[in-house]
């Protein structure tokens, strides 16, 4: 096995035991991506000439381990463009807070930056200024998205971890599409502060890793308060790879009959029962449990998401960086800037915010919305009084064809229809491997938890992957 | 048919914190642009806003002097308009759960008491400051996020008279409370005004027009002045008002329209979703209200009682705190039994004194202890009260103590009879006339005859003494 292939921890013993050094991780990572990323495009602006450089963060428990960052982190004097013609060339004056802690762990910015739906809206890398990032299970098919980039790099081998973001599965559904483990934690455990936001009440930064470990060693290391975050919380982080390996006989799974619906790929049905019965049959104890509102989560997070998104994204007017469009006076400048900057996805979302934010729809739209996600996130409440987690697909289907759903937004929506609930309840959710369909595409099982049991999620993947076989198998390139 | 003139005045306060509202950059406006800056206030993406503890008490503090009512559950809410000195393109403010609400400030105006009420008291940031200079426009962010706080006047103001008082009155408490420096000129204080005509009696309110771009209270005065007059000719000219903006030119004397917007404007507001809802619990609120200084309306009530001072007396010296300080500093320090006699020489020659060296009555270079030593010697009769006024303005000049500018200045009034004897002798063979007038019973003729003994003791003469002396001199014989 290359040393590229392996995980973070595996890499961690070696560095320990003086078998790797850290010249060798970087080494066969570019070998790597010379040889596949012109295939997978994972990253936003790679070019074969350009040779990487890096200056090696070995101080630090991590050893100089790199790792790959979404584009919307902010990483001091790297380019952070969210994949969009409007940051044209955007390098933070600041690292984000998650980048100042994995600087501090030891751990090295890789120096390109994962590619991305535009400003994160999207579910399949297609909406990136610099192109979509392929599937590397299969290259005609999306990688999911938005934080595509950054699983299809890990899948790929083409980065030992990464982080992404999440605000209704950016990092959930990639993560079941690519094969790789993705967690998006409670709402308020990973600082903001950095994040370039989209959504600011939905948005998480999390882990995409090769397996269970990884995703709680690097949860732990991005974890915590943060006073340039009002809305991270207060909380003592546990060192999350204690309870792996803990057992899991007796805990109680909750199945959301909301959640198996008529229109589910029965591909993905099948690999999902299969996995349930193997958590069964390790011990734990599953009923059907409803979540009532959960038709309402879509519309719901497109109101909420969006009108947060077009206040946020208000500040992109060429006036202080980025893109700026060429013309004489102030309000053309502000126009043209806009409309030749931002993509159509970004632009539909930015009308769309606007339009439900408007004097005489706010509270027929916003408003409403507001009330109906205390709604959903009370459905969880409930269910959560009686259960240790609850298990779902993490999408409704595998990877699908590049440029099959472009056309129609909508259905693209309906892509996250599994993953939007858990942001908008503010609570942890993971994606872990847990099959393939015939066709060769991996499948996602998602596990959800109650706020700040991420512990919970970490235990319940973990005796789940370590009793099977599906995070060891690698796409063929 | 008359009218009634309706205004509310809507004020904008720059409270002098040390750090601004939402970041850790220190409020230094002598800074040259762009310095005093950071990612947060300059709106950089990922960049996130934190209270400012110090200018959410400051401002509880300014709404308790209103005697406000402090709302517990108070949030901050997005204001979202293009701008290019609005660095995030929008602006953070309070909409419908201000900090505060329902206070009043008593006014005391065209010779009556007056109670007005505030609407409520809010806090926001302010924009950054556009400069235009040889066919550009510069921005300077320094401003941009230093915390303003929003006082708005119910319309209970009735005139242009009250306007001012009213804002006289308010900017005597903020500076009680020194948490801004209220200075129109440089912008610290900012004010528009509300203003329509209603005929006399009627119950609803006019159509009202806003004015904006006065520098100081007396622009805010004549704004109104004139506007009252531009109002009543149209009324009077049976045309109808139409709600407007209106420039004050200062220049020109006139207020001009501005241009009608297409629309009302829409600013969308909507919770900021960045911020946390802020508790003010009522232990807050103690804590803040105990450290509330004593306010222009209690020190002028305990002036009145401690000290004997009329009304008047004790509401000029209250008109400023630093006045009031030095006022009572001396009075204190004054060991006669009647404090009005100090506070004669306050309002007296002290103010005068101030006013002619256009400075106020605390930044008179004189020291307390002497003051009252000139005071004691124009009270055991060593020198005249002309005398002393003349000490006084020397005291002041060259900082010397009163006695030395007494002596060199051979001042010392003579209140020996034989020496004076000698002179009224002189006196009365000179003027018989008026002698034999004062015999005939014109008391006006005793005053010049001691006018005449001044004039020949070259004003050292105790004019009190001499008077008796005369009076027995002429009556006895």
């Amino acid at each position: 096995m290359e040393v590229n292939q392996l995980t973070a921890h595996e890499l961690l013993d070696k560095l320990k035991n003086k078998q790797v050094v850290f010249k060798d991780i970087m080494e066969a990572l570019y070998v790597r991506i010379q040889a596949v990323e012109p295939k997978v495009k994972a990253y936003a602006r790679f070019k074969s000439e350009n040779k990487l450089s890096l200056n090696p963060q070995t101080n630090g428990l991590l050893g100089g381990l790199p790792i790959t960052i979404k584009d919307n982190i902010c990483t001091e004097g790297l380019n952070t463009e969210c994949c969009s013609k409007i940051l044209g060339n955007f390098r933070p004056p600041y690292d984000a807070t998650v980048i100042n802690k994995l600087k501090t762990a030891g751990s090295s910015i890789f120096p390109l930056k994962a590619n991305m739906d535009e400003f994160a809206f999207g579910s399949s890398t297609e909406n990136s200024y610099f192109g979509s990032t392929h599937n590397p299970w299969n290259l005609e098919c999306v990688p999911g998205g938005s934080s595509g980039g950054s699983a299809a790099a890990v899948a790929s081998d083409e980065a030992i971890w990464a982080l992404g973001s999440d605000t209704g599965g950016s990092i959930r559904q990639p993560a079941s599409f690519c094969g790789v483990v993705g967690l998006k934690p409670t709402y308020g455990r990973v600082s903001r502060f950095g994040l370039i936001a989209f959504a600011s009440s939905l948005d998480q930064i999390g882990p995409i890793t090769k397996d269970v470990e990884d995703a709680a060693i690097l949860t732990r290391i991005i974890s915590g308060y943060d006073p340039n975050d009002s809305t991270s919380v207060n909380q003592d982080v546990p060192d999350y790879t204690n309870n792996l390996g803990k057992d899991i006989k007796g805990l109680k799974i909750g199945i959301p009959k909301e959640y198996f619906i008529d229109g589910m790929d029965v591909e993905v049905k099948r690999v999902i029962e299969e996995a349930i019965n193997k958590l069964e049959s390790l011990g734990v104890i599953s009923s059907k449990v409803t979540l009532p509102h959960t038709q309402y989560a879509v519309p719901v997070y497109y109101i909420i998401a969006t009108a947060e998104a077009s206040s946020n994204l208000a500040r992109f007017d060429g006036v202080q960086y980025g893109y700026r469009a060429k013309s004489d006076n102030l309000i053309e400048m502000y126009k043209k800037t806009r409309a030749e900057g931002f993509g159509e996805e970004a632009k539909r979302r930015i009308i769309l915010g606007t339009f439900v934010l408007s004097h005489g729809y706010y509270d027929a739209y916003y408003l409403r919305a507001l009330k109906v996600r205390t709604l959903i996130k009370n459905d969880f409440d409930t269910v959560f009084k009686d259960f240790d987690c609850m298990v779902t697909p993490t999408s409704p289907t595998p990877a699908f064809k590049i440029g099959e759903r472009a056309a129609d937004p909508l259905k693209m929506y309906l892509s996250d229809i599994y993953t939007i609930s858990v942001n908008l309840a503010g609570i942890p959710a993971i994606s872990i491997p847990c099959g393939f369909t015939k066709k060769g595409l991996p499948v996602g099982l998602q596990i959800m938890a109650k706020p700040f049991n991420e512990e919970m999620l970490f235990r319940l993947a973990y005796a789940f992957e370590q009793n099977t076989q599906w995070h060891k198998i690698k796409p063929r390139l | 048919m008359k009218y009634e003139t309706v205004i509310g005045l809507e004020v904008h306060l720059q409270l002098k914190t040390k750090t601004k509202a939402f970041c850790g950059c220190a409020i230094d406006f002598g800074k040259i642009p762009n310095s005093g800056v950071c990612p947060v206030c300059l709106g950089f993406p990922g960049a996130l806003p934190v209270y400012n503890k110090e200018a959410l008490s400051s401002a509880i503090k300014v709404a308790l002097a209103f005697s406000c009512q402090i709302q517990e559950y108070t949030k901050f809410d997005r204001k979202n308009y293009f701008y290019p000195d609005l660095p995030k393109n929008y602006q953070i403010s309070q909409f419908d759960l201000p900090l505060s609400r329902n206070g009043y400030l008593d006014i005391f105006s065209e010779n009556k008491a007056k109670r007005i009420g505030i609407t409520r008291v809010h806090l926001e940031e302010d924009a950054g400051k556009l400069i235009h200079e040889l066919n550009a426009s510069l921005v300077d962010f320094n401003r941009a996020g230093v915390p303003l706080l929003e006082v708005v006047s119910e319309p209970d103001l009735n005139s242009p008279q009250e306007a001012f008082d009213y804002l006289t009155g308010l900017k005597n408490i903020i500076e009680y409370l020194d948490v801004s420096d209220c200075d129109m000129e440089k912008g610290s204080l900012r004010c528009d005004a509300n203003i329509s005509l209603r005929p006399e009696g009627a119950k609803e309110l006019g159509v009202k027009a806003e004015l904006k771009n006065m520098n100081s209270f007396k622009g805010v005065k004549d704004a109104l002045v004139f506007e009252v007059s531009r109002q009543t000719e149209l009324f009077e000219a049976g045309q109808t008002m139409v709600q407007e903006t209106r420039l004050w030119d200062a220049d020109k004397g006139l207020t001009i329209s501005m241009r009608n917007k297409e629309g009302a404007k829409d600013y969308r507001y909507f919770p900021d979703p960045d911020l946390t809802v802020f508790i003010i619990d009522q232990p807050m609120v103690s804590q803040i209200k105990a450290q509330l200084p004593e306010l222009p309306r209690e020190k002028m009530r305990r002036f009145t009682q401690d000290y004997g001072l009329s009304e008047y007396d004790a509401k000029i010296l209250v008109s400023s705190k630093k006045d009031a300080q030095f006022a009572e500093e001396c009075i204190q320090r004054y060991p006669g039994k009647d404090k009005k006699n100090i506070v004669n020489w306050l309002i007296g020659p002290l103010l005068s004194e101030a006013n002619f060296r256009k400075s106020n009555l605390h930044e008179l270079t004189i020291n307390r202890d002497e003051l009252i030593s000139l005071i004691g010697f124009v009270e055991d009769q060593s020198i005249s009260l002309l005398s002393a006024k003349l000490v006084l303005t020397q005291m002041i000049d060259s900082q010397k103590p009163a006695v030395v500018i007494i002596k060199e200045n051979n001042m010392l009034q003579i209140s020996d009879t034989v020496e004076l004897t000698q002179i009224i002798t002189a006196v009365i063979q000179e003027n018989e006339k008026s002698v034999s007038s004062f015999r005939a019973g014109k008391i006006n003729a005793l005053m010049f005859l001691v006018g005449q003994v001044m004039k020949k003791s070259a004003g050292k003469a105790n004019p009190k003494v001499v008077g008796e002396l005369i009076k027995r001199r002429l009556t006895d014989a």
